[in-house]
C-alpha cells in the first residue's frame, strides 16, 4: 500500500471539488473494495476523500412514488428498508446474496455500484491487465477465464461487473444521481452508467473526474412477482457465476437482467419482449452477440436454465 | 520405554479420564485471545521489527536485477535481504524448493526479499518500490502433457509399484469390468492462520517463534538451510492455528525473519501474505489416475489394478493415490503404480491424508460404477470384496484390528441408505434431485518415537513437556488426560507444555500419528514418574495404584506430593513386531445431496462417518477432527482448484475469494459414530489417530450421492455445476 493523505469531506459538493482538484485522488465511502485494492497496489490513490459525514444516508419517498436511497445508505440498512422489503423485494433479496453480514454493514449503496472486477490477472499485479495497467494487454482472455465476461466484452478486457445489488437496481430502471465539481446535478439511468469496456476497460462508468453518487433513484415499483437467483460453487460468500434478476408479471411480460456475464448488469430490451415465449427465448436475444470463452461458454446454458428455474415458478 | 509386543490388560483399559469427552483444556485461552499464535507473541523478544515478503513475479528463470535504492530510503526502512545479494541458503531433508537467495527462479511467489522496517506498513509500502527485472524462462506447468513420459516414482529407494497375481489376466478373464480415468485438481492447505515467525538472535543463538507441526523436523531443517549448528537453535510453537501438512516444514517465513532479524540486528516478525501462501509454499498435488476393477458376476473382484500420475519439482515426491486401493478389497490378480511427471509449479507436498484423499476419490468412485454394472448395492459390494483377515500380498499381511464391514454396516442403518433408490435420477424433491452415496475410509494408523518430561511439584501438581504440537487438533487434552491417567489425579491438577525444542522430542504432529505416538510418550514419562515417586516414598511401583492423588500399596497410602518436586524423561519407541501388521483406521462415510435441476448446483444435506480407528482418547476433539475431515473433503470434492495458468506457469486463483474452500452455507448437519474397538498393536494406549480418516472417502461418497441424484458421472474434480449442465434434464 502506498503512502496517501486523507481528509473528510463536510458536503457532497466539497467531497467533488477535494477530488476535482487532486490528480489521483479518491472517494472513500465503506471502503470494503477500494482497501482490499489499496493493499494490493492495484489501487494508489495519493488523495483520500472520506465521504462518511456528507449526510445522504436515508431512504425517502418520491413524489412519483418510488425511492430515492442516499449514497451512503448501507447494504443492510437498504435491503432491510421496509419499503424495499415490500415492494422492491428484488433489491433485498439482490443484496442479501452479495457479500458477507459484517461486509454488508458497510457497504454503501454509490460504492457498490463502484466495485470492481474480480478477474484474477486484475488481483495479480505482476500479471498484464489493461484494466489496472493500459496498454500492458489481457491475460483473462486465454488465461483463467472461468468466472469472467461472455458478453459486452472487448479485445480488450473480458471482465465483468461483478456485483448483486446493481442488477437488481437495473430491472426497477434506478437512475444514478450526481453532483459535478461545478455543483451540477444529473441523472444517469444505470443502464448507461457502466461503460463497457472497448479500448478502455480501465474506464469503468461514466462518471468524470470528481462527480460523485449521490443518490439512486427507484421508479415506481413495476408490477409481478420479483425474483434474484444467485448461481454459485459455493453457497454463500462467492460471486456470481450467474445471476438473474427479474420481475414477471401474471401474464408472463416483465423484466429480466443478468449478473456476472457483462461489464454492466445485463438487459436487453428484446429480451424483456421475448419473456412470454420462455426462457430460450430471452437468452437467444439477451446473448445473441455473445463473445464466450471455452472456460465460461457455460455461463450462457447457465443463465436460460436459471431463468427456466425463475419461470417455474411465475404464478400465472 | 520399547513397545514391543501387543498391549495387554492395562489401566488404560479401567481408565476414569481417557476417552471421555473432555472439552479442551486450552479453549478459554482461545476464545479469549490469550493463546498466542506465532505472530500475536509481543512479548517474547523486545524491539520487534516488521517484515514483509516480496515474491518473485515470474515462475522460472532468472532475477537480472534488483534495484532496492528508493526502497531502502523509503520511511522507516531498517534493512532489506534480497536474493541478488545473498547466496541461495541451503536446502533440508525435507522438503526440496529452493526457500531464498541467489538469481535462480524455480517457482512464482518464491521469496525474493524482505524488507524490514519500523512498521507494518512502511515494510510493505517500501517494498512496492522494490523494482525487479527479470529473465523468464520456459518451464513445465502441465501435467496432462508430461504425463505420457513420466517416469515411475521412487520410494523409499524402491520403485513405487506393487504387483500380486496376475492381474491383467484376471482383469481380462472378469465377466464385467470398470476402466476409468479421473483426475483430481492441486489444491491448498488454506488454513487459517498463515506461516508466521518472529526471529531474535543472540550471538549465534537463534529463535524462532513460529507456527510449525514439526518442531524437531523444523530445528534440523533451519539447521541446515542456515547452515548452523542445530544446537544454536530454538525452535517455539506452542498454539498453531491450522497447518493440514502445510506447515509440516519450514517455510520462507522462518527462514525470511532470521535472515531479516541478522540483518536489522532486532527481532524480525513477519507473516506470509495470504496471497503468497498459495504458490510460495506447498500444496496438494493435482493427480490423472486410471482405475481398472474386474470382478465376476456375482461381484467378486478378481482384478484391482490403480495408476496414479501426478508432477512435482525435481527431488520431491508424488501424491501417491494408491496408497488405499491394495489395503481395501480383495482380488487375486492386482497391481498398483505411480508415476512422477517433472513440473515447474510450486512444491508439491503432504496435505491431509496425502495420497490417500486423491486416491479414494478415484477408487471408490470406481467402485460404486462397477456396483452399478453389477447390479449389486454398492455397500453390499464393499462388504462382499472387504480384505477382512489378511492383505494379499506385500509384507504387512497381518491385519491389526480393522472393522470396516461393521462401519459400512451400521452407517448404512443409520443413515436410512434403504430408502436409497439404485436408479440414478429417479428421486426429486421440488427443483432439486436427491441422491445419496456411500464410500469406505482407509487411512493408515502410523506410531513413531516420542518422548516427554513429566514432573510433579511440592503441590501434588503434574506437569507435561514436550515438543509435541497442537494444530488445532486437540494435543493439549489428551496429554493432559494421560498424565491424569497414569499418575491418578484430576484433570486440573495437570499443565501441558507444548511445542518448545527445548523439551524432549515427541513425533509430532502429521500423517495422523500424532495422537497415537504422544500419549504414548507421555505413558513411558509417567510410568517412570510412577516409579521415582515410588522409590522415594518406599513402594513398590510395579504393585502400587495411583489415585485421587495419592500412592496406595503395602497396607499403606501417602499423598503424592509428600515424594517432593521432581521431574523425569520417558521416551516410548515402538518395536519390529508392528511391521508384520498392516496397521489401519477404517470408515463408512454417507452422504446426502441435493442437485439443482436448473442450475446444477450440488448442496451436501446429510453426512455420516462411522469411524473404526481404536480406542478414541477425548470423543469430544475427535469428533471436531472428523468433521473437519469431511469439511475439507466437501471442498475437495465441489469447489477447490487451484487453477494453473500454463502459460504463466502458477496458480492463478491465489487467494481465498477465488480459491473456494466451504463456508458455513456448505455444510449440513455432520453425524459421527466410533466403534467402541481397541487396537492392541497400535500402543499401550490401543488409540490409533483420526485426523485424516474423516478425509479419505468422503469426496468420493459426495460425487457417488451426486451421480445417484443426476445420472451424470463426472470423474473430473471438483464437481462444479458446469460439468453436468450439459447432461442434466432439459426444463
Amino acid at each position: 500500500m502506498r503512502s496517501f493523505t486523507y481528509e473528510r469531506a463536510a458536503s457532497p459538493a466539497a467531497a467533488a471539488a477535494s477530488v476535482a482538484a487532486r490528480p489521483g485522488a479518491k472517494f472513500i465511502a465503506g471502503g470494503t473494495n477500494l482497501l482490499d485494492l489499496m493493499k494490493l497496489e492495484i489501487e494508489t490513490p495519493v488523495h483520500l476523500v472520506d465521504v462518511q459525514d456528507i449526510g445522504l444516508d436515508a431512504v425517502e419517498d418520491t413524489e412519483e412514488g418510488g425511492l430515492r436511497i442516499g449514497t451512503l445508505v448501507s447494504n443492510t440498512a437498504l435491503s432491510a428498508h421496509p419499503r424495499v422489503r415490500r415492494d422492491y423485494a428484488v433489491l433485498t433479496r439482490a443484496i442479501q446474496a452479495g457479500a458477507s453480514g459484517q461486509l454488508r454493514n458497510k457497504a454503501t449503496t454509490g460504492g457498490n455500484l463502484l466495485q470492481r472486477t474480480r478477474c484474477s490477472y486484475f488481483y495479480d499485479t505482476n500479471m498484464p491487465c489493461n484494466k489496472r495497467d493500459p496498454g500492458s494487454g489481457c491475460a483473462g482472455i486465454n488465461g483463467h477465464s472461468r468466472q469472467l465476461g461472455v458478453i459486452g466484452t472487448s479485445d480488450a478486457c473480458i471482465a465483468t461487473y461483478p456485483g448483486d445489488m446493481a442488477v437488481a437496481m437495473r430491472v426497477l430502471d434506478a437512475r444514478v444521481e450526481t453532483m459535478r465539481p461545478d455543483g451540477q446535478a444529473r441523472s444517469i439511468p444505470l443502464g448507461e452508467f457502466h461503460r463497457l469496456w472497448g479500448d478502455t476497460p480501465h474506464v469503468e462508468t461514466v462518471l468524470q473526474p470528481g462527480e460523485i453518487i449521490t443518490h439512486v433513484v427507484l421508479p415506481p415499483p413495476p408490477p409481478g412477482q420479483h425474483f434474484y437467483e444467485k448461481v454459485r460453487d459455493r453457497a454463500s460468500y462467492a460471486f456470481a457465476l450467474v445471476s438473474v434478476a427479474a420481475v414477471i408479471a401474471p401474464d408472463g411480460t416483465g423484466r429480466v437482467a443478468f449478473g456476472g456475464v457483462a461489464p454492466r448488469p445485463w438487459r436487453v430490451a428484446a429480451a424483456d419482449a421475448a419473456l412470454p415465449q420462455g426462457a430460450g427465448a430471452v437468452i437467444a436475444a439477451a446473448f445473441a452477440d455473445a463473445r464466450p470463452t471455452e472456460d465460461n461458454r457455460f455461463k450462457i446454458k447457465l443463465a436460460e436454465r436459471t431463468l427456466a428455474g425463475v419461470l417455474s415458478q411465475v404464478r400465472s | 520405554m520399547k513397545f514391543d509386543s501387543p498391549a495387554g490388560d492395562n489401566l488404560f483399559d479401567r481408565a476414569r479420564i481417557v476417552g471421555k469427552s473432555t472439552p479442551r483444556i486450552d479453549g478459554a485461552r482461545k476464545v479469549t485471545g490469550t493463546a498466542p499464535y506465532a505472530y500475536e507473541r509481543h512479548d517474547v523478544a523486545a524491539g520487534q521489527a516488521y517484515g514483509w515478503i516480496v515474491g518473485s513475479a515470474i515462475a522460472k528463470g532468472r532475477i537480472v536485477s534488483m534495484d532496492l535504492a528508493e526502497a531502502r530510503a523509503a520511511p522507516g526502512v531498517i534493512a532489506i535481504v534480497a536474493a541478488t545479494e545473498h547466496e541461495p541458503v541451503g536446502s533440508s531433508d525435507f522438503n526440496f524448493a529452493p526457500l531464498f537467495g541467489g538469481r535462480e527462479v524455480s517457482h512464482y511467489h518464491q521469496a525474493i526479499a524482505c524488507v524490514v522496517a519500523e512498521t507494518f506498513e512502511q515494510a510493505r509500502a517500501a517494498a512496492g518500490l522494490i523494482r525487479t527485472r527479470y529473465e523468464s524462462a520456459d518451464g513445465a506447468f502441465d501435467l496432462k502433457a508430461a504425463k505420457p513420459g513420466a517416469p515411475i516414482a521412487m520410494e523409499r529407494g524402491e520403485p513405487a509399484r506393487s504387483s500380486v497375481g496376475d492381474f491383467d489376466g484376471a482383469f481380462a478373464g472378469s465377466a464385467v469390468t470398470v476402466d476409468e480415468t479421473y483426475t483430481t485438481p492441486d489444491e491448498a492447505h488454506a488454513m487459517m492462520e498463515p506461516h508466521a515467525t518472529i526471529a531474535a538472535w543472540d550471538g549465534d543463538a537463534l529463535t524462532v517463534w513460529t507456527s510449525n507441526q514439526m518442531v524437531e523436523w523444523g530445528r534440523q531443517a533451519l539447521a541446515s538451510i542456515l547452515r548452523m549448528d542445530a544446537d544454536k537453535i530454538r525452535v517455539d510453537s506452542p498454539f498453531i492455528g491450522g497447518g493440514f501438512g502445510g506447515k509440516l516444514f519450514v517455510r520462507a517465513d522462518a527462514v525470511m525473519a532470521a535472515l531479516a532479524a541478522k540483518a536489522a540486528k532486532r527481532p524480525v516478525k513477519l507473516a506470509l501474505q495470504r496471497p503468497l501462501m498459495f504458490n510460495n509454499t506447498t500444496h496438494r498435488h493435482a493427480t490423472i489416475q486410471r482405475v481398472r476393477i474386474g470382478a465376476d458376476r456375482d461381484g467378486r473382484i478378481a482384478a484391482m489394478g490403480h495408476e496414479c500420475w501426478s508432477g512435482n519439482i525435481t527431488g520431491e515426491g508424488p501424491e501417491d493415490g494408491t496408497l488405499q486401493t491394495p489395503k481395501l478389497y480383495a482380488g487375486a490378480g492386482r497391481m498398483t503404480a505411480c508415476y512422477i511427471a517433472q513440473l515447474d509449479l510450486p512444491e508439491g507436498n503432504a496435505m491431509r491424508a496425502p495420497g490417500e484423499t486423491p486416491g479414494h476419490m478415484a477408487l471408490e468412485v470406481a467402485m460404486d460404477e462397477l456396483a452399478e454394472k453389477l447390479g449389486i448395492d454398492p455397500v453390499e459390494l464393499r462388504i462382499a470384496n472387504d480384505v477382512k483377515d489378511r492383505i494379499p500380498g506385500g509384507e504387512q499381511t497381518k491385519i491389526s484390528d480393522r472393522h470396516l464391514t461393521r462401519c459400512l454396516r451400521e452407517g448404512a442403518e443409520r443413515f436410512g441408505w434403504s430408502k436409497r433408490s439404485a436408479r440414478p435420477a429417479s428421486r426429486r424433491n421440488g427443483r432439486y434431485l436427491t441422491g445419496m452415496g456411500v464410500a469406505a475410509g482407509y487411512r493408515a494408523a502410523p506410531a513413531r518415537t516420542s518422548a516427554a518430561r513429566v514432573g510433579i511439584d511440592d503441590a501434588g501438581r503434574i506437569s507435561v513437556a514436550t515438543d509435541m504440537t497442537d494444530i488445532g487438533t486437540g494435543s493439549y487434552t489428551i496429554i493432559a488426560q494421560t498424565a491424569a491417567e497414569c499418575m491418578g489425579v484430576p484433570l486440573d491438577d495437570v499443565t501441558v507444555h507444548l511445542g518448545d525444542s527445548r523439551f524432549p522430542v515427541s513425533a509430532g504432529s502429521g500423517g495422523q500419528w500424532g495422537a497415537a505416538s504422544a500419549t504414548a510418550g507421555v505413558y513411558a514419562a509417567c510410568v517412570n514418574l510412577r516409579e521415582a515417586i515410588a522409590q522415594k516414598l518406599g513402594y513398590d511401583a510395579a504393585r502400587a495404584e495411583f489415585a485421587d492423588g495419592r500412592i496406595s500399596g503395602g497396607g499403606r497410602s501417602s499423598a503424592l506430593r509428600e515424594a517432593g518436586a521432581m521431574s523425569v524423561d520417558g521416551e516410548m519407541s515402538f518395536g519390529k513386531f508392528k511391521q508384520e501388521y498392516d496397521i489401519g483406521t477404517y470408515a463408512g462415510h454417507f452422504v446426502e445431496v441435493d442437485v439443482d435441476v436448473f442450475t446444477g448446483e450440488i448442496r451436501i444435506r446429510r453426512m455420516l462417518a462411522v469411524c473404526d480407528a481404536g480406542r478414541i482418547l477425548n470423543p469430544l476433539s475427535a469428533r471436531s477432527q472428523v468433521i473437519g475431515g469431511m469439511v475439507m473433503a466437501a471442498g475437495a470434492a465441489l469447489t477447490e482448484h487451484l487453477v494453473v495458468d500454463k502459460r504463466f506457469g502458477f496458480f492463478a486463483n491465489h487467494d481465498l475469494a477465488q480459491y473456494e474452500v466451504p463456508v458455513h452455507a456448505d455444510i449440513p448437519p455432520q453425524e459421527v459414530v466410533f466403534l467402541d474397538t481397541l487396537d492392541p498393536i497400535i500402543s499401550p494406549l490401543k488409540a490409533k489417530g483420526v485426523g485424516e480418516l474423516g478425509i479419505c472417502g468422503v469426496g468420493a461418497a459426495i460425487a457417488n450421492a451426486a451421480y445417484n441424484a443426476t445420472g451424470v458421472r463426472v470423474r473430473d474434480y471438483p464437481l462444479t455445476l458446469d460439468k453436468y449442465l450439459d447432461r442434466l434434464p432439459a426444463v
